[in-house]
């Protein structure tokens, strides 16, 4: 049974001594990765949870203050790595918006396929790992296998399963060709089939719902007042999106709903994932039939992207821009000037406030990362529950401790 | 983005140009002192229906050109219904950057608060628990400043090593 959250949580007694305490984490496989949780317990109910993180904090912000704007990309990837496309996206859309670049059609569709990949293959992980915290392993591999598709199509795409840093300012590492096209086309088919599969494998099952309905609850009114963002936000009821809010690359030209729930809880959270799922699928859809033709990266003129080979050794112009971008103490120069963007990444709002001081390097790189916002929230939710929905709150939140630490 | 009406909106409140209201690449900014700063906020948020706080960040801009203050603490705020942005800079300098603390107006402040304090040294004044979040607590520096290196003052050399046996 679901426990009520009116239950008496808060020991009546003067001391506390009976009270124990148990550190979860921060290695244990539930937590998936580096974080440490230190649990107040009466019994199996948790009285107080205290999350100690910094496991993994290695610097990202220092780091983007000696990196240049195409260099950092790379440590972007590091940040949550179950979705590296979408960070590589957000990044740079901070930077073009600080340049004033507007990407070519080309690019925009491009982009905005490989952010709703990456928030496919999020999901699907944040979906099946949850479900297997919670003993239902089946619906894991499903959603795992799966998921190897896309990280297969991001090899193809660049070279890497993970770190693709595939943007680059003012465009693209490489265009995409006719078997990267293909092999989304087929993604697209065969994918509802496991949705279906994962979603009947969970949306009834006895054990699932009892372990997720009523346990975490966020209302609306602290979701706000949390700053909480995307699907756990969705879960509660606030409709923001950016994708629909500040449609940002070529959202715009897409049909597709938001997907929001009322609940609150930990199955409402599964619930809008899930529904996101179809939505993403229904962008990539359109976007890659109606992909338009023409360059991938910005005019050459724009001073902030390579040139290609043939402009190099042909063009003077070429040749000299090249030299600029290449030399380490040249580049394109920022404005001098702070701006802050963001895109809806698969966790949440996922923005970089940037400040240029008129080099090729960030005066500051912030970075919002949605996993440590949410993370924030979690004593809240988890208090006066037991032990065993502490992993049930935290596979919903999808916590991922390097975009948490950076 | 920001409508139309709100700026009008601050200066009927604060009066003109008591907070001076620029824009870059459609981001509004407010810039404010530290002593309004509360109740600008608590404006922005029950007035103008900035009801969300995107999030806390700051900038040392000690060798900023053309900077006149030390440090600036933002706050990126945003509408959940109409979609409005606004980011409010707040300026403190050296040799005690202190500011109010956004808890009492956004819980979600607290933890941005206190990674603003870990990383700047900047305090909050009035949060309720204003501890160091991602470095360990013994660390002295603040490693986001621009005096701080890179590569650190040695800090992880000098880390007590516990071995096997003294465990």
């Amino acid at each position: 049974m679901p426990l009520q959250l009116a239950d008496p949580v808060a020991p009546a007694a003067e001391s506390q001594e009976y009270l124990w305490t148990l550190n979860f984490g921060p290695q244990h496989p539930a937590t998936h990765t580096t974080l440490r949780l230190i649990l107040k317990l009466d019994g199996e109910r948790v009285v107080d949870a205290i999350p100690d993180i910094g496991y993994l904090h290695s610097g990202f912000e220092k780091l983007g203050e000696h990196l240049d704007y195409n260099q950092y990309v790379t440590v972007t990837d590091r940040m949550n790595y179950i979705s590296p496309l979408a960070n590589n996206i957000a990044w740079h859309h901070a930077v073009e918006k600080l340049y004033g670049i507007e990407l070519t059609p080309r690019c925009k569709y491009i982009r905005t396929i490989l952010a709703e990949l990456a928030r496919v293959s999020d999901h699907l992980l944040c979906v099946g790992t949850a479900a297997l915290d919670l003993g239902a392993f089946t619906a894991f591999l499903y959603a795992f296998n799966q998921r190897e598709v896309l990280c297969e199509i991001f090899e193809l795409l660049c070279g890497a399963r993970f770190t693709t840093s595939y943007t680059r300012v003012g465009g693209l590492m490489y265009d995409v060709d006719d078997r990267f096209i293909g092999q989304v086309r087929d993604f697209l088919t065969r994918f509802p089939k496991t949705h279906s599969e994962v979603s009947r494998l969970l949306d009834r099952n006895r054990i699932f719902v009892d372990r997720t309905k009523g346990i975490g609850v966020l209302t609306k009114e602290d979701a706000i007042n949390w700053s909480c963002s995307g699907p756990v936000a969705r879960a509660s009821g606030v409709t923001r999106d950016l994708r629909k809010d500040e449609p940002y690359l070529a959202y715009a030209d897409f049909d597709f709903k938001v997907c929001c729930a009322t609940g609150g809880d930990v199955y409402n959270r599964y619930l809008v994932r899930m529904a996101e799922l179809l939505e993403s699928l229904k962008i990539v859809s359109q976007a890659i039939e109606n992909l338009p033709a023409g360059p991938v990266n910005v005019d050459v003129g724009g001073r902030a992207v390579l040139p290609d080979k043939n402009q190099v050794y042909s063009t003077i112009e070429g040749l000299i821009q090249h030299f600029e971008l290449v030399m380490w103490n040249r580049g394109c120069p920022a404005p001098h000037d702070e701006c802050y963007a963001a895109i809806e990444g698969p966790n949440g709002e996922l923005g970089f406030y940037l400040v240029g001081d008129g080099s090729n390097v960030a005066y500051r790189a912030r970075c919002r990362p949605p996993s440590f916002i949410h993370f924030a929230v979690f004593p809240m939710l988890i208090r006066g529950h037991t032990v065993s929905d502490v992993v049930a709150v935290l596979g919903s939140l999808n916590i991922i401790a390097a975009e948490l630490d950076r | 983005m920001l409508n139309d009406t709100t700026p009008k909106k601050i200066e009927d409140r604060f009066g003109a140009g008591t907070l001076p209201i620029s824009s870059f690449r459609n981001n509004v900014r407010l810039t404010c002192p530290v002593q309004k700063m509360t109740d600008v906020l608590r404006f922005l948020k029950d007035d103008c229906r900035l009801d969300m706080l995107v999030d806390i960040t700051a900038v040392d801009y000690l060798e900023y050109r053309g900077a006149r203050d030390r440090f600036a603490v933002i706050y990126l705020l945003a509408s959940t219904e109409t979609n409005e942005r606004l980011t409010v800079k707040v300026f403190v300098n050296d040799p005690d950057p202190v500011l109010p603390s956004a808890v009492p107006l956004w819980l979600g402040a607290g933890w941005l608060e206190r990674e603003v304090f870990d990383m700047f040294g900047i305090r909050f004044e009035g949060h309720p628990d204003l501890r160091r979040i991602l470095l360990p607590d013994e660390f002295t520096a603040f490693p986001l400043r621009k005096d701080y290196p890179l590569r650190g003052r040695g800090e992880r050399h000098n880390f007590p090593v516990l071995t096997r046996t003294e465990s």
